[in-house]
């Protein structure tokens, strides 16, 4: 990369800018020829420190450029696998670094974020959740991928993760995980799977008692996934086809908030609903006293290990939805990978970008990690529905699944939802569409805090 | 003024502008700038939407019913966790000051807990009222899950906040006991007062521009209350703080203009506390004189 000879006269020719116009300074003053390329003291001392640098930045790794990729601290290494798989096949052209983040995504987006509006050029790759998009990219911390990458991309992964990387008519990042929250519940207690609500609760009221239901009802992003789901079912969204505006049309939104007070206020209800998350939800599911559960697939393996009474009687189906004309629809959720915009290697961050995105190491993520892939052909593979016997309800469900509000205030939008509706038993479903409406296009114009 | 006072008076002011200047680089710098953002509409996010809005940032916080619950809930924190400090730091003073054996025991044993960082401080007890994890429950015979309801979680954000700082109450304290005289004390004492009596009649008004110096301090650390919550609510269960609010304006939105109104109205309420204060308890920075 930077070939550096070790006579100072021909080295110094290629460096540019203070050192370039202390030797030109040197020669109008009309100093005799030999002298005249000796470089100035500073620009001797800069020449020196820049050479330091240069070989601590590249100690053992020549001059193979680094790439850094951020992304959350993966449990069982697939992540790190899939690095050194890409490292080794670029043959010298890149190695790449996993750098962990926090497993918390709000936490991962802070650190993220803080290092981007700083420009660090250490940020070569991201994991980038589905919903950063927009953000990210109308803040000018990522490199688009030209029009043939993103058509090239967009070949065999599930439509609505294609989706998930577009903004403003450009393509962000490679579509790399997904995920969506099934319907899990106890095959010893339910003959067959609810499809709506009703039937859910009827039965949960009926013979299930105070917490045979479990969601997420805490003020966090989960409860701004669940509305955004529910109201999805019910032919509803949070803004227009252009997400410029809000949405929120009346009758539907209406319909969700009744539904969730409902949800909320009956007897089948978790008494402390309001600070249940996906990790509480699905702990109180391996207790064995739940009947129903609503939440993302890593509760499989969990109550695999943790819980094999209860998971020796668990099933799962898709959402339920409101009525049979409407069945449950879910948020997608899951990892794309972008480039940051501050990158020193551009070329090579997105060919590994790609790497760390092709079958192989999806696969990989699947069978290792429990990650499901964006690439629909994985589902039907013998050693992905080993680990994921609900490939196919899943793959069902994100061809159904919403993106959320796909706009660069996501965040302010999210927590504007959140704050409004928690806690969920105090929805009054008539005064709470036009709160709701009120505290989104606040949020939208990032008016008020949140 | 004399020729010499003059002189005298310009070579202090040229003696103490090195410490001007530094303090002009680091408080009031920083200060003015943010200020200055506080009147634009600046998100990190939005690089080229910036513009000035005047007053805009200021009216939008102030007419967010977040911004007052904040506030309601910082000035809780502080009135109850300042009130139980001054009456355990007082008794903790007395008992160093009067302490014959083992002085300096007691004494080093008493700052422990200021010596331990906040967010160390904050997550052992955010642990010992976990339900899981923690030995309170336990100990109490009780089921509560402490930090997912409002008012537990505040008694425990409370009880961390007194057990890290009454220490410090206690020292400043200390130091207050120490410069009133014995003979005042003896004086009382031949004059037939009780041990009641000296502490209502004599130790306290002596002690009162103490008090309302180690007041101050206090409630001025208090009101900027931050590590002990971020760690154990992150201001879930409506326990945001003014600091907390602050943070997630300008860190996790990324608002500076939004955030830098949130961080100067901060400090309108630091300097109406402190000035307050100094109405209130007469107490005067420059009270030693």
């Amino acid at each position: 990369m930077f070939a550096v000879t070790p006579e100072p006269e021909t080295g110094l020719g290629q460096w540019s800018g203070p050192c370039l116009a202390a030797g030109a300074g040197v020669r109008i003053q009309g100093v005799s020829a030999p002298d005249r390329w000796a470089p100035a003291p500073l620009c001797r001392a800069m020449v020196v420190a820049l050479l330091a640098m240069l070989v601590a930045c590249h100690d053992n790794a020549g001059d193979r450029p680094e790439l850094t990729w951020w992304v959350f601290d993966e449990p069982s290494g697939a992540f790190r696998a899939a690095a050194a798989n890409c490292s080794e096949r670029a043959a010298g052209r890149y190695t790449l670094r996993v750098e962990p983040l926090p497993a918390d995504a709000d936490q991962q987006r802070e650190q993220l974020v803080r290092r981007l509006a700083a420009r660090d050029t250490s940020i070569d790759l991201i994991g980038m959740d589905v919903i950063w998009t927009a953000e990210f990219a109308a803040a000018g911390w990522l490199l688009p991928w030209d029009a043939a990458a993103a058509t090239r991309l967009a070949v065999g992964h599930l439509p609505i993760t294609v989706e998930s990387i577009r903004y403003g008519g450009r393509a962000w990042g490679a579509p790399f995980t997904s995920n969506a929250q099934l319907l899990w519940y106890r095959t010893d207690r339910v003959r067959s799977p609810p499809t709506t609500w009703d039937e859910l609760l009827g039965t949960a009221e009926a013979a299930g008692g105070a917490g045979s239901v479990q969601l997420q009802g805490q003020r966090y992003e989960g409860l701004t996934v669940f509305f955004i789901a529910l109201l999805a079912s019910a032919g509803g969204a949070v803004l227009d086809e252009a997400v410029q505006g809000v949405a929120l049309p009346e009758g539907p939104t209406r319909e969700t908030l009744a539904l969730m007070r409902r949800i909320a206020t009956s007897p089948a209800a978790d008494p402390s609903l309001d600070v249940m998350m996906e990790d509480q939800t699905r702990l109180a599911f391996e207790t064995g006293r739940p009947w129903f559960m609503l939440n993302y697939p890593f509760v499989w393996p969990s109550a695999l290990s943790h819980a094999p009474a209860v998971a020796r009687q668990m099933a799962f189906a898709p959402w339920p939805g409101f009525d049979r004309t409407r069945p449950g629809r879910v948020a997608l959720g899951g990892l794309n990978l972008a480039i940051g915009a501050y990158t020193r290697h551009p070329a090579v961050a997105f060919e590994a970008a790609e790497c760390l995105t092709s079958a192989p190491h999806q696969l990989l993520a699947a069978v290792q990690g429990g990650l499901p892939p964006t690439l629909e052909d994985l589902y039907d593979l013998a050693e992905v529905r080993r680990r994921l016997p609900f490939a196919d309800v899943l793959r069902d469900a994100l061809h159904r699944a919403v993106l959320r509000p796909p706009t660069p205030l996501y965040h302010d939008v999210s927590l504007a939802i959140s704050r409004t509706l928690h806690p969920m038993r105090a929805i009054d479903p008539q005064r709470d569409v036009q709160r709701l409406r009120r505290a989104v296009t606040r949020a939208l114009r990032s008016e008020g805090l949140l | 003024m004399t020729e010499r006072g003059r002189a005298e008076r310009r070579l202090g002011w040229w003696l103490s502008a090195p410490a001007l200047v530094a303090m002009a680089l680091v408080t009031v710098y920083p200060i003015a700038y943010a200020f200055w953002l506080s009147l634009f509409r600046h998100d990190l996010r939005f690089p080229e939407q910036r513009g000035f809005v005047g007053w805009a940032n200021y009216a939008s916080v102030l007419s967010s019913p977040v911004w007052w619950q904040a506030l309601t809930n910082t000035l809780l924190i502080t009135a109850a966790s300042v009130a139980v400090e001054l009456v355990l730091g007082f008794a903790m003073a007395l008992l160093m000051h009067r302490a014959t054996v083992g002085r300096q025991t007691v004494r080093a044993s008493i700052l422990v807990p200021y010596a331990i960082i906040t967010v160390v401080a904050a997550l052992a007890w955010k642990f010992a009222f976990d339900p899981t994890t923690g030995f309170v429950n336990a100990l109490l015979g009780l089921q509560q899950s402490w930090l997912t309801e409002r008012w537990s979680a505040f008694l425990v954000i409370i009880a961390t906040e007194i057990w890290k700082t009454t220490p410090f109450m206690a020292l400043l304290l200390l130091a207050g006991l120490a410069l009133i005289s014995e003979d005042l004390i003896r004086a009382a004492r031949v004059d037939g007062a009780s041990a009641w009596q000296r502490l209502r009649h004599v130790t306290l008004p002596l002690m009162k521009p103490t008090i309302g110096v180690a007041m101050l301090f206090r409630t001025l650390d208090a009101v900027r209350i931050f590590d002990t919550v971020y760690v154990q609510t992150r201001g879930g269960q409506n326990t945001e703080t003014l600091s907390l609010v602050a943070y997630d304006t300008l860190i996790v939105r990324l608002n500076l203009g939004l955030g830098s109104a949130v961080a100067a109205l901060i400090f309108v309420v630091v300097a109406l506390i402190a000035w307050g204060f100094l109405r209130s308890f007469g107490v005067s920075l420059e009270e030693s004189r």
